[in-house]
């Protein structure tokens, strides 16, 4: 854990801009599909214990939306992108014209656009990701899940719950005009995948 | 007056222990199973927060023994011990332990929610204590709420409200 205890400034920086990358590529998928600016804010990248990390959505049984993918290849790990559920209704509006209707259920329609808006903006985030890197990523196919914070975030910190009690959060939002279309996407990457990033990247590693 | 009603927490791969009046939480289950022990003649209680099945995986330094299933129920049994609770009256109850996503190829790792209820229930076994009631499984989260005196556990989901074990 010592990687991550003491991880340098500037590495941090150049997880930022990983962050940067993949979701700035997203927000533009999303944007074109919309027709409308998306905007992003500045990545957060934190090292925090499991219970805060359902904290930066607010809290472990706020009920969202997730899209969960498996990232599969040179460096695996676990992509989320989370919306409240009345952001997913909103987003369903504005792509597809669907009504909105109940705002605690989806029907089996929205269900299956969510799935693969999912996709695109997964699929758009990890491409500019392996291009940057020239690591090779491969997304499963996304599940989706309306259901407490803390249930879904868990699964993204199995891999880092046999090293400690924290996980390194690549944490990104977007933001649309008058705040309708919101979304944060978590790159949880494993333990193991940091090393590859930086070396891909050209980051000397040195231990200490 | 109205009685103020303790609530102990219990986050993510942790344990604590109650003992008198009060509840004991926890919430947010998914693939985790959150295990309870219960004397309800001394009114005692505990409950764990477990992440994984086993501890044979620890990569860590200092090994937080709540988050295994097979390091955590012994150390619960131990803590309500010492709160004064008898081993031979102690029951057991648990939840969670859910399948969130469904991948068509499931990995082991996927699997993890079904694999922490079955390690949690070789644990018990081991030691003895008898699991008197269990609401695991499903693809949803679970919070999960022991009360102290009488031993019911309260198990709130999204999708099917609140249940009493």
């Amino acid at each position: 854990m010592d990687l991550f205890n003491h991880m340098e400034e500037f590495k941090m920086d150049v997880l930022k801009e990983v962050g940067n990358i993949g979701a700035g590529n997203a927000a533009t998928a999303l944007s074109r599909l919309l027709n409308k600016p998306i905007d992003m804010a500045v990545p957060k990248v934190q090292m925090l214990p499991f219970e805060a990390i359902s904290e930066q959505v607010g809290g472990a049984e706020q009920v969202v939306l997730a899209i969960f993918l498996r990232v599969e290849g040179d460096a695996p790990g676990n992509l989320f992108f989370i919306q409240s559920p009345e952001a997913a209704k909103k987003l369903l509006h504005r792509l597809a014209g669907f009504e909105v209707e109940g705002e605690d259920s989806f029907s089996e329609m929205e269900w299956s656009a969510l799935s693969e808006i999912g996709n695109i903006l997964a699929g758009s985030y990890l491409s500019s990701l392996a291009d940057f890197t020239s690591l090779q990523m491969t997304p499963t196919v996304p599940a989706l899940a309306l259901d407490m914070a803390g249930a879904i975030l868990s699964y993204g910190l199995l891999q880092f719950g046999e090293m400690g009690d924290s996980a390194l959060l690549i944490d990104t939002t977007f933001i649309e005009g008058q705040h309708e279309v919101e979304g944060q996407f978590f790159l949880i990457p494993d333990p193991e995948s940091f090393a590859k990033i930086f070396a891909a990247l050209g980051v000397p590693l040195e231990h200490d | 007056m109205i009685d103020e009603q303790r609530v102990v927490k219990v986050g993510m791969a942790d344990l604590n222990v109650i003992s008198g009046h009060g509840l004991i939480r926890t919430t947010g289950l998914g693939s985790c199973v959150g295990l309870t022990l219960h004397d309800p003649l001394k009114k005692v209680a505990g409950l764990a927060h477990v992440m994984l099945p086993s501890s044979e995986i620890a990569r860590e330094g200092a090994l937080n023994v709540a988050k295994y299933a097979d390091t955590a129920v012994p150390k619960l049994l131990e803590e309500v011990l010492a709160l004064g609770a008898c081993k031979s009256r102690l029951v057991a109850k648990m939840a969670g332990g859910a399948q969130m996503f469904t991948f068509a190829r499931a990995t082991d790792t996927m699997r993890i929610g079904p694999r922490n209820v079955e390690a949690c229930k070789a644990k018990l076994q081991e030691l003895g204590i008898p699991l008197i009631a269990e609401d695991t499984g499903g693809n949803y989260g679970r919070t999960i709420e022991l009360d102290c005196e009488t031993g019911t556990l309260f198990i709130r989901s999204v999708q099917k409200g609140v249940k009493e074990l």
